[in-house]
């Protein structure tokens, strides 16, 4: 069964490498896409649906037994992910035919968007610390082209602050891995799981980790280390800043877990009472800093921060229900997050501006597409029975669990900022009359929405319906899943076999 | 040997933080430069460098005998320094590119992307077919 976990990196690479050939093609490159990223979503539903019945799934490339060789790992998290990661990447695809246009295809979009793709997915299955540091970076580059392409200037000024403080957390993450191996001399996650608490020098040991939490922060946009996000991502043509919102963050937050929860199982002092610091503190920020914002992208971006705290509490408490919050929220937050985007994109196509001051009279004019931005609006707001009244509650029932009151509070008042700014863009783009075309005259020219466009939203917003109302069986998978990282030994003795 | 290239270490990535912190983006991209290279010696000390036998294996033996020089720090450094170069190269068409179209090699100056409506500080035009 190997296959499984070696195709959804391979389709994405090969994908990738062909797109390059075709890639002035427009017509081609589409279909070209579509089918790999079809495929893909196909072999990670099984791969999912395998994980599930059978447990962890690993694989030793090349033959060359763990700890030695490359290992490529498949459990509940990274399984579920890969799978999102595909649906995203299927949905931002069949949204790119209406969104980008054939110079940007000409310039490489698809190549590297398949690339990105399979940079994500590489970070997600590997085993390897060493290997994750270069799947990190066969995502960073690929996302250093897609955010330039077309090389306006509010594109190249946000690139290069993305660009900077990424190749900086890139340093510091490879950093940690250095000192790692001079302190266990192994790279494999498996192994550095046993190996790590017979280290005698502690102190190194919480230095490499504030290493770790620093790089794998920058990453996820925790609370200090966020201004690159808000500055970058309402830069890109829309397609890319909707696979940008859904994915990147998240594969910093999966490294946070996995280090934490396999390598870091020591204990690590205060590390925990600082990162549910950083978490609320990021959920604060962000949302405080969204309210301040009046462009529909730049609200969503700071909104990303804000619920990347949610996440990073759930790690934080330590809990098993903690966990299962953070991964029902991950779930649930990947497609919202990048179908609020998407919506973005439409709202822009058909009234020329992402500013909430010359938006408005779409819910008259387009009411469809007020229903397809009022779901997973207020799903990100967690109301109920959307699903992210389901994640935040999970996280909060499990801080309350463990008497850590304050962080329930931030966590609900939070919640509460966020209905505020979704029902700032509902009431300033959907309910208020058109402004006049004053000032505006060249972009008021009425454009229909495309095929393309809606089609992607309502799938993802179904699914957001869908994890909502299925969110019991949602949370029992979510549940498996920290089940099986709270209790590191299933992973490692997938990897390693009986060999200790 | 460890203790001089540990030394070696801390003197460059001083001095890199000391340009990154700087907001001249030339000089952040040189602090960045040195930085990377300050963790190539790092990973390069910590694989420890108390032999230098090469890790070769005499030939009627199936196991090496004695200490040997660390191979696999050789292999992660070289990857590090290719994936570095990539990241380099592609950063320094990035700096000119956004040098030829904001004008400006000074981070405080670069708001455009997060321009404040009402008092936006003024970015020159760049000087038409000049090289940086």
């Amino acid at each position: 069964m190997s296959g499984l976990l070696i195709f959804p990196i391979l389709l994405p690479l090969a994908g990738g490498v062909i797109a390059i050939l075709v890639k002035t093609n427009p017509k081609r490159s589409l279909q070209l896409a579509l089918i790999s990223a079809g495929l893909h979503t196909l072999t990670s539903g099984l791969l999912v649906y395998h994980v599930h019945l059978n447990g962890i799934l690993a694989t030793q490339i090349g033959n060359w037994p763990a700890p030695f060789g490359i290992t490529l790992v498949a459990d509940h998290l990274s399984a579920v992910l890969v799978m999102i990661t595909a649906i995203v990447n299927l949905a931002v695809t069949a949204y790119s035919k209406a969104d980008i246009d054939a110079a940007l295809i000409d310039r490489g979009y698809y190549p590297l968007l398949q690339m990105l793709v399979c940079g994500i997915c590489g970070a997600f299955l590997t085993g390897d610390i060493f290997n994750l540091y270069v799947w990190f970076e066969v995502m960073l580059i690929a996302s250093f082209g897609l955010l330039v392409l077309g090389q306006s200037k509010s594109q190249l000024d946000g690139g290069i602050k993305y660009v900077v403080i990424n190749l900086l957390a890139t340093l510091l993450f490879i950093a940690g891995i250095g000192l790692l191996y001079g302190l266990t001399g192994t790279l494999n996650l498996a192994d550095l799981h046993v190996k790590v608490p017979l280290i005698a020098n502690r102190g190194l040991l919480t230095a490499v980790a504030m290493l770790f939490l620093a790089a794998f922060g920058i990453k996820a946009a925790l609370f200090p280390l966020f201004f690159w996000l808000p500055a970058a991502y309402h830069t890109p043509p829309v397609a890319v800043s909707a696979i940008f919102s859904g994915l990147l963050t998240k594969v910093g937050i999966y490294a946070l877990i996995r280090v934490f929860t396999l390598v870091f199982t020591v204990d690590m002092g205060y590390f925990y009472p600082v990162l549910l610091v950083m978490a609320a503190l990021t959920m604060i920020t962000g949302v405080l800093g969204a309210a301040a914002q009046n462009e529909f992208r730049r609200i969503l971006s700071f909104h990303i921060i804000s619920q990347v705290g949610y996440m990073a509490m759930g790690l934080a408490l330590q809990t098993r229900l903690a966990l299962a919050g953070t991964i029902f929220y991950l779930i649930h937050h990947i497609i919202v997050k990048a179908n609020l985007f998407l919506v973005s994109g439409i709202v822009h196509r058909l009234q020329g501006s992402f500013e909430l001051a010359q938006l408005g009279g779409l819910y008259r004019s387009n009411g469809k597409i007020a229903i397809l931005f009022f779901i997973p609006a207020f799903s990100l707001a967690g109301f109920p029975p959307l699903s992210g009244f389901w994640a935040k509650m999970i996280l909060i029932r499990a801080s309350l669990e463990i008497h850590q009151y304050w962080v329930a509070f931030v966590a609900a008042v939070v919640g509460l900022l966020t209905v505020y700014s979704m029902t700032k863009i509902w009431a300033e783009v959907f309910w208020k009359p058109a402004p006049q075309a004053n000032h505006f005259s060249e972009a008021m020219i009425p454009r229909k929405s495309s095929a393309w466009m809606l089609a992607p939203i309502t799938v993802l917003a179904m699914l957001t319906i869908i994890i909502g109302f299925g969110a019991e069986f949602v949370f029992k998978f979510a549940e498996r899943a920290a089940e099986e990282l709270s209790h590191p030994q299933y992973y490692v003795n997938a990897v390693l076999g009986n060999r200790q | 040997m460890e203790i001089l290239c540990a030394g070696l270490v801390g003197v460059m990535v001083a001095a890199s933080i000391y340009l990154i912190l700087d907001r001249n983006l030339i000089r952040f991209i040189f602090g960045l430069i040195l930085a990377s290279n300050a963790i190539n010696l790092l990973i390069f000390a910590v694989g420890r460098l108390d032999s230098q036998r090469p890790p070769l294996i005499p030939d009627p033996a199936t196991a090496a005998q004695g200490s040997f020089a660390n191979a696999l720090p050789q292999a992660l450094i070289l990857t590090a320094i290719v994936i570095g170069f990539a990241l380099l190269s592609f950063i320094f068409v990035l700096f000119y590119r956004t040098y030829q179209e904001l004008g400006t090699v000074d981070t405080e100056l670069m708001r455009v992307a997060e321009a404040d409506t009402n008092n936006s500080l003024p970015v020159s035009t760049p000087p038409s077919g000049e090289s940086a």
